[in-house]
């Protein structure tokens, strides 16, 4: 909601609660209302996010609609006038009680030893309602004690009471319908099918929304009991959705993440990766101290702050314009402005950037009219899927697109190489090449649908230039939905898209953290700290890394960032490796690009520090501390002001609230920002990123014809890699299965080999040997390997000059 | 433990085409499987998933409602003995324990050489005749325990050849000829009939 | 897979001699077949209707009063308007014959396809829509094979499908099977089986299948013996059909008397007109309680109806009368006990059979089917406790509150408590098994009473969990039944 778009004032419909007369909304349902209105009416199915089911019946209650009071389950009754609503009535009390006996007679009563136990509704509602003593005397249900039903989740059956809860988030919510009712009748269970696991990105909200103790998560299971629990409401910094978590320690050790309903984000929901990476923070292999080289051959040595401070700020002084900075999006907001302020305006850095090759230009990005997810997920809007399959890089925003398309009327066009998670849920898929996704969009915008594009449905044109023209609200997700493939086709798709829908609105997918925090603020080569663009931009990480291999860079300032692992060109990387002289990481591990460093300096992590972190809307939420950095690590602004003061600088900033002044003064996106507010608004302000810039044609851009190798490669990611968080959170780390190269069911029958055989690929650089596999996903002429998996690294098939990859796949 | 053959795979895709959703054959299909392999083994029940376009949990879900679906190898003959209130008043109860007597396996329970199993019931539809069973379907109407026996050794004889083995259920199928077929589609495309919209537009003006 | 030989029509139909509406082909050999069909008038009716507008149609069977034979015994006709002016929408069959003691939908499948599909059509028509779906019940192999044949031959001979009877008129008619769940014989569950899901009932509203039903689309789902009056009703008209009957109650309608009588049989009786004693007594039907034995308890209207006793024998076949008088008459399922049974028995097997067939969505009836079950069973072993029979009935209040209803005891000076019964539950299954108990109870507590006296342990009560089981009634499970 803005200022120019006044909601109109809910038109209120009257109804009688408890001989109250009362105000409930247009098709709220009662059991809200009444919330709303202060009388609670207990629950269990019952979930704000799902469809309503009405089958626990624990919250019944009287009411009339004119024709005598009968019991009605509030939770499935939208409020209608003059309704007469009696919570109290011994009825509804009678059947409440009656309930509540009737969960009770089955469950096993095991609430000392249950996890639930101390925040279970049905330990709360049984000390409420219900009898207090049970009648039943008979024997008991009996099921096995809890069963995995997936890597991360166990599931007690005897303590479920069979709400639905779980089977319909994994059906409505996640769309992975894995788990299941299974039997009937009292027989009824939870389960999966026989070696089916619930291997969902979500599954962990099955444990957070389970109202009692049947769904217990791996990680935290018997580590604490609820009561010895502290919390603190944060944001999420594993992907730039920045979904809204609260975060729970005990004795200074962070024990489990939840998912906050923030209506603008998240709605509650989690990925796996978001719950659970909070293990990342706590392991054993968390940096210390400061580290040091000796010499060039020496091991790295512990070595006092200051004595690194010192060096790290000789290393930059030495030749700012020799200076490359990879990285920053790890960073919260203040750690990304005084580290932007130490370079560009004490050093006087300016090759610096958050991206790893795997984003988009910086420019383009702010000077995109910029959508919210609300705006995006709008009932009745057009998606452009124009990125990586949001399932797999931004899967909080996955579930919101999914819902959009599957309960708001939403049509989503998906404009990718390869299918994606919303494929189901598309109302047109459009395959084009990589390379062509411009002349896809230039085809849509000008209603050419006749066009003839390889491997381009002319139904699905058709049905996208209709939707494109048709008026609704447009909003283009935009992110890079292939590394082996210049980012410009993407904006040219954009550029073309505007012409039939002037009005569309762009929502990055960027997908690394803080990403957008860092491009405001400007570690990123083409901004500067104040947000505005710069005339002449400073080397992008290819850049970067090309001049260090030449030798033109000579230091490398790693902020966060482990380019070996994570940029998608490793062989440049260790070009650029082997010959800068000095490399200085500010890490929470030693990564394999860490532990290439002659300084290391020990950073605090996600939940040991205060500070705030920008998300892909542009919306600032807080990052609350709840433990303590082990032991010197410190927080990344007060690293940049050691650096400063080393180098004889003075920041101007030595609280987070000086620094805080000082940003809001200095950068006009957070000009407006109420930094003692950000804490308890429940969705967190949007920045002001609003530019008046012209968007840079990316139009021209033509993608080489196919060099007749046959293939074009895909590389994309996936949810579990290799990644430093997935790695250093113990339960995630064995989840990511082999990388292939898969090929699309015809040209994997075309080449004759048995999947997971070793083919042999030629491309420009020369030739490797990997395993092959068919996917259904992947279209006839293109070749997709995911990114930053075991077992093959595609990194070895590109090259930064390159717009786009061919090869040729030959049985070995 | 298999997917469904070729021919009934054929089938299969005959039914789903009968379906505006494809999930509304899933009780017809899990018949096919049945019938096929005397049982719904897991990988049938994997294939109808593929078939229908959904998990493999969900078409468990389903099948494992109904009674009628056995997810492990039963008796050839699959004989349900009704203990409802009306065959309970006749004798249905004695019956049953007749037949787990002679038979030597209790309700639920399959006889050594898989030739039988016995189940315990509910109603059947054949009350006027209690007590009554059925053989994989077939209905036996005011069984005594002579007559059991005779039909357990008529069974065993061969001699029972109008009962096929458990799993098939009506010898006819429906068979729509694609020139006969009004149109069956999904209910997104579905309007309202010519015909009807035709006649209701006649039908106007003498109301009025 | 065809086979040509008649396989001989299932026993029970017996014709009592009275006014035929939907069994008069039922004494053919061949009366399932097209051509027996042709010759008896049938299709005419079809022809009839598509020369007639389908408001006309529709208004024909509103006239006739022609109410429900599934249980719920409300008009079609009105029903049928209920259907909002929105496409696609749905004609679906129940077929799902399986509340206690019912026999007569499988009758009228097995022995008269035909005539339910003319029905079918001509509702299709009336209502505007093409497609039907014909839920069987999953048992009933032979009356899918004969409706699967019936639909062959109605295709083939153009009544069924594209340009029915050379017309215009487009409708496809879909046998469907089930696979074994009482629930699914209502009507919301039977939607969700149609779909292919779990027979769970939705909540009415919103989903009320004329207005949400089938995909969330207008669906009248009626139930066979319904249907098989339309033909009729069109051919003769309102007016004849009214004939038939009470004012209230008009036409036929199939009753299946079971249990301890002479002679048990299907019987096609005037409603409103036939009383419970003509039926237990009479010469063309039940000739009398077996063996000469005195009537004990009788259920009116299928396992789900509470019993009448002999003082509700002179009610005739008439849903408000019974209902005034405590029960229903439901889906014309009679089942007579005589004074040689046992009413916890009688009551334990009705109840055993609620919590074997609960579908498991609503707490009440998943968990108290269940425990009502394990209390019954306890009593009927041996192993009462002197409170069991308060538990019982308060049980029953949880699933359904207030007073049950139940018949008028004169001689202890109880009064009837009218139908229907309260429910905390989406559907009317849980709230069936406190039926049997609340009958059997109020009625025959001397009996409960005596066999909880008969446990030896209630000298000094236990409170240790008993676990009991019993050979005869323990419940079925499929997974463990494996030998």
């Amino acid at each position: 909601m803005t200022a120019t778009d006044p909601t109109p004032a809910v038109t209120g419909v009257p109804f009688v609660l408890n001989g109250t007369p009362c105000q409930a909304n247009e098709g709220e349902l009662l059991v809200d209302a009444a919330e709303r209105n202060g009388v609670h009416i207990p629950i269990f199915c019952y979930h704000p996010r799902m469809t309503p089911v009405g089958m626990c019946r624990m919250c019944l209650v009287e009411v009339d609609t004119g024709r005598g009071p009968s019991l009605q389950p509030s939770c499935m009754l939208p409020v209608t006038p003059d309704m007469k609503v009696n919570t109290d009535a011994e009825s509804a009390k009678a059947a409440q009680d009656g309930v509540l006996e009737l969960l009770l007679i089955n469950h096993p009563l095991d609430c000392p030893v249950c996890d639930k136990g101390g925040e279970c509704p049905l330990q709360d509602n049984a000390y409420a309602y219900g009898p207090g003593e049970s009648r039943f005397v008979e024997e008991k249900r009996h099921y096995e004690k809890p069963i995995p039903i997936s890597d991360l989740v166990f599931l007690d059956r005897e303590r479920c009471i069979l709400c639905d809860r779980c089977t319909r988030f994994s059906k409505e919510v996640a769309g992975d319908p894995l788990i299941h009712f299974i039997g009937r009748g009292a027989d009824t269970q939870v389960n999966t099918f026989p070696d089916h696991p619930f291997s969902s990105y979500f599954s962990g909200n099955t444990v957070q929304i389970c109202p009692v103790g049947a769904l217990t998560a791996e990680p935290y299971r018997f580590k604490a009991r609820p009561w010895d629990l502290a919390e603190n409401e944060s944001t999420s910094t594993v992907d730039a959705t920045g979904a809204r978590v609260v975060l729970q320690s005990s004795r200074d050790h962070l024990l489990r993440v939840l998912g906050v309903d923030s209506d603008a984000v998240n709605w509650s929901w989690l990925s796996d990766k978001e719950r659970f990476a909070y293990e990342a923070t706590n392991s054993e292999a968390r940096l210390g101290v400061p580290l040091m080289r000796a010499g060039a051959d020496a091991d790295l040595a512990p070595v006092r702050w200051a004595e690194a401070a010192r060096k790290v700020a000789a290393a930059i002084e030495a030749d700012p314009g020799r200076v490359g900075v990879l990285g920053g999006a790890r960073l919260p907001v203040e750690g990304q402005y005084a580290w932007s302020k130490l370079l560009r305006s004490v050093a006087g850095v300016t090759n610096i950037d958050a991206q790893l090759s795997d984003g988009l230009p910086d420019q383009a990005i702010l000077a995109l009219p910029r959508a919210t997810i609300a705006e995006t997920v709008v009932p009745g809007g057009v998606i452009v899927l124009l990125g990586a399959d949001p399932k797999e890089e931004l899967p909080t925003l996955f579930l919101r697109l999914r819902h959009a398309a599957e309960f708001d009327g939403a049509s989503i066009i998906e404009i990718t190489p390869t299918a994606t998670s919303l494929l189901p849920h598309a109302a047109a898929s459009l395959r084009p090449l990589p390379g062509n996704a411009g002349v896809v969009a230039d085809a849509i915008a000008v209603g050419d649908v006749n066009r003839s594009i390889p491997g381009v449905n002319t139904a699905a044109l058709a049905k996208a230039a209709e939707l494109i023209g048709s008026g609704r609200p447009v909003t283009v997700v935009l992110g890079r939905a292939n590394l082996a493939e210049d980012p410009s086709f993407a904006l040219a798709a954009v550029e073309h898209l505007r012409k039939a829908a002037p009005h569309l609105k762009v929502l990055p997918a960027l997908r690394r953290g803080n990403v957008m925090g860092a491009i405001e603020l400007g570690l990123t080569p083409g901004i500067d700290t104040r947000g505005d663009a710069l005339v002449e931009p400073g080397l992008d990480a290819d850049g970067i890394l090309a001049a260090a291999a030449r030798g033109s860079i000579t230091t490398l300032v790693l902020l966060g960032a482990d380019p070996l692992v994570d940029h998608p060109n490793r062989a440049l990387v260790e070009a650029a490796f082997d010959k800068v002289d000095t490399i200085i990481a500010v890490d929470l591990f030693l990564t394999d690009s860490s532990s290439r460093a002659s300084i290391v300096l020990p950073a605090a992590g996600f939940g040991e520090v205060d500070g705030s972190f920008v998300n892909i809307e542009g919306r600032l939420s807080p990052l609350q501390a709840k433990v303590t950095p082990p032991g010197q690590a410190r927080a990344d602004w007060m690293i940049a002001t050691e650096v400063a003061s080393a180098m004889g600088a003075d920041l101007g900033f030595d609280t987070l609230g000086d620094l805080r002044t000082d940003l809001s003064a200095s950068v006009r996106s957070f000009a407006k920002v109420e930094w003692e507010d950000l804490v308890a608004a429940n969705d967190g302000p949007l920045l002001d990123i609003a530019r008046d810039w012209t968007v840079p044609s990316s139009a021209t851009v033509v993608a080489p014809a196919a060099d007749g190798y046959g293939l074009r490669l895909v590389i994309d990611r996936k949810l579990w890699d290799l990644g430093t968080t997935v790695q250093q959170s113990a339960s995630l780390a064995h989840l990511p299965s082999a990388a292939r190269l898969e090929l699309s069911p015809s040209d994997f029958d075309a080449l004759g080999v048995a999947a997971g055989s070793d083919v042999t690929i030629e491309f420009a650089g020369g030739k490797v040997v990997a395993p092959v596999g068919v996917s259904a996903a992947v279209p006839k002429g293109t070749a997709r390997v995911p990114f930053r998996l075991p077992g093959f690294d595609p990194g070895m098939l590109t090259s930064t000059d390159r717009l786009v990859t061919d090869l040729r796949v030959t049985k070995s | 433990m298999s997917r469904l053959n070729a021919a009934n795979e054929t089938l299969a895709r005959e039914i789903i085409a009968r379906y505006p959703r494809p999930k509304s054959a899933l009780i017809p299909l899990l018949h096919l499987a049945q019938e096929q392999e005397g049982f719904v083994a897991d990988d049938a029940m994997e294939h109808l998933a593929e078939l229908v376009g959904v998990t493999p949990a969900e078409v468990l879900g389903t099948c494992s409602f109904y009674e009628m679906f056995v997810r492990h190898p039963v008796g050839k003959y699959k004989i349900n003995i009704c203990t409802n209130l009306s065959c309970q008043l006749l004798g249905g109860e004695e019956l049953l324990h007749h037949a787990e007597t002679s038979l030597g396996i209790r309700a639920g329970g399959t006889t050594d050489d898989g030739l039988f199993t016995i189940e315990d019931v509910e109603c059947i539809a054949a009350c006027t005749e209690a007590p009554c069973l059925s053989v994989n379907y077939r209905y036996e109407n005011r069984v005594t325990l002579e007559h059991f026996d005779t039909l357990v050794d008529d069974l065993r004889s061969g001699k029972r050849s109008d009962i096929p083995d458990h799993g098939t259920l009506g010898l006819v199928r429906q068979r729509i000829p694609a020139d006969r077929l009004g149109g069956i589609a999904p209910p997104e495309q579905t309007t309202k009939p010519d015909w009807f919209a035709s006649r209701e537009a006649d039908a106007a003006p003498e109301r009025a | 897979m065809a086979t040509n030989a008649y396989i001989p029509h299932a026993a029970g139909y017996v014709d009592n001699e009275g006014p035929k509406v939907v069994s008069s082909r039922f004494p053919y050999e061949d009366s399932f077949t097209l051509e027996r069909y042709l010759a008896t008038d049938g299709y005419g009716a079809l022809k009839k209707a598509l020369a007639m507008t389908p408001a006309e149609v529709a208004g024909e069977v509103k006239d006739a009063v022609l109410l429900g034979r599934g249980g719920a015994g409300f008009p079609a006709g009105v029903k049928w308007g209920f259907m909002p002016p929105i496409w696609p929408r749905y004609l679906v069959v129940n077929g799902d014959e399986s509340e206690p003691g019912t026999y007569k939908d499988r009758l009228l499948m097995e022995r008269d396809p035909h005539q339910l599909i003319e029905g079918c059509l001509i509702t299709c028509y009336a209502l505007g829509l093409n497609q039907c779906f014909l839920y069987v019940r999953g048992e009933m192999a032979l009356a899918q094979e004969r409706i699967a044949r019936a639909l062959n031959d109605a295709y083939a001979a153009g009544y069924v499908g594209k340009n029915i009877m050379g017309s215009d008129v487009s409708v496809d008619v879909v046998l469907h099977w089930g696979a074994g769940a009482y629930i699914v014989g209502e009507e919301t569950a039977l939607i969700e089986s149609l779909e292919g899901n779990r027979g769970m009932p939705r909540l009415k509203p919103p989903f009320f299948p004329a207005a949400k039903g089938l995909y969330l689309k207008p669906t009248i789902v009626n139930n066979v013996e319904t249907l098989a009056n339309v033909p009729w009703i069109i051919n003769n008209g309102p007016i004849e059909y009214k004939k038939m009957g009470s004012e209230a109650s008009p036409g036929t309608r199939m009753v299946a008397v079971s249990g301890h009588v002479n002679r048990p049989g299907v019987y096609e009786v005037e409603q409103g007109v036939t009383t419970f004693r003509d039926l237990f007594y009479g010469e063309n039907f039940g000739q009398g309680i077996k063996d000469g034995n005195e009537l004990k308890a009788f259920v009116p209207g299928g396992g789900s109806a509470p019993w009448f006793f002999p003082e509700q024998l002179d009610v005739p076949l008439e849903a408000r009368v019974a209902g005034a008088e405590g029960s229903m008459l439901g889906s014309g399922a009679i089942i007579v006990m005589d004074h040689t049974s046992c009413a916890v028995k009688s009551s334990l097997r009705l109840v055993r059979f609620y919590a074997r067939e609960s579908c498991g969505k609503c707490t009440p009836c998943r968990e108290g089917t269940n425990w009502e079950e394990k209390v019954l069973q306890r009593i009927f072993d041996g192993h009462g406790r002197p409170d069991d029979l308060e538990l019982l009935l308060s049980i029953g209040e949880n699933i359904s509150p207030g007073p049950y209803p139940v018949a008028a005891h004169p001689e202890a000076g109880l009064t009837a408590v009218p139908f229907p019964p309260k429910q905390t539950t989406i559907c009317p299954l849980g709230p069936s098994s406190v039926a049997p108990i609340t009958s059997a109870i109020r009625r025959f507590r001397d009996e409960f009473e005596a066999k909880i006296a008969a446990n030896p342990a209630n000298a000094a009560v236990s409170a240790e969990p008993v676990h009991t089981e019993s050979v005869d009634t323990e419940p079925v499970h499929a997974e463990s039944g494996a030998h």
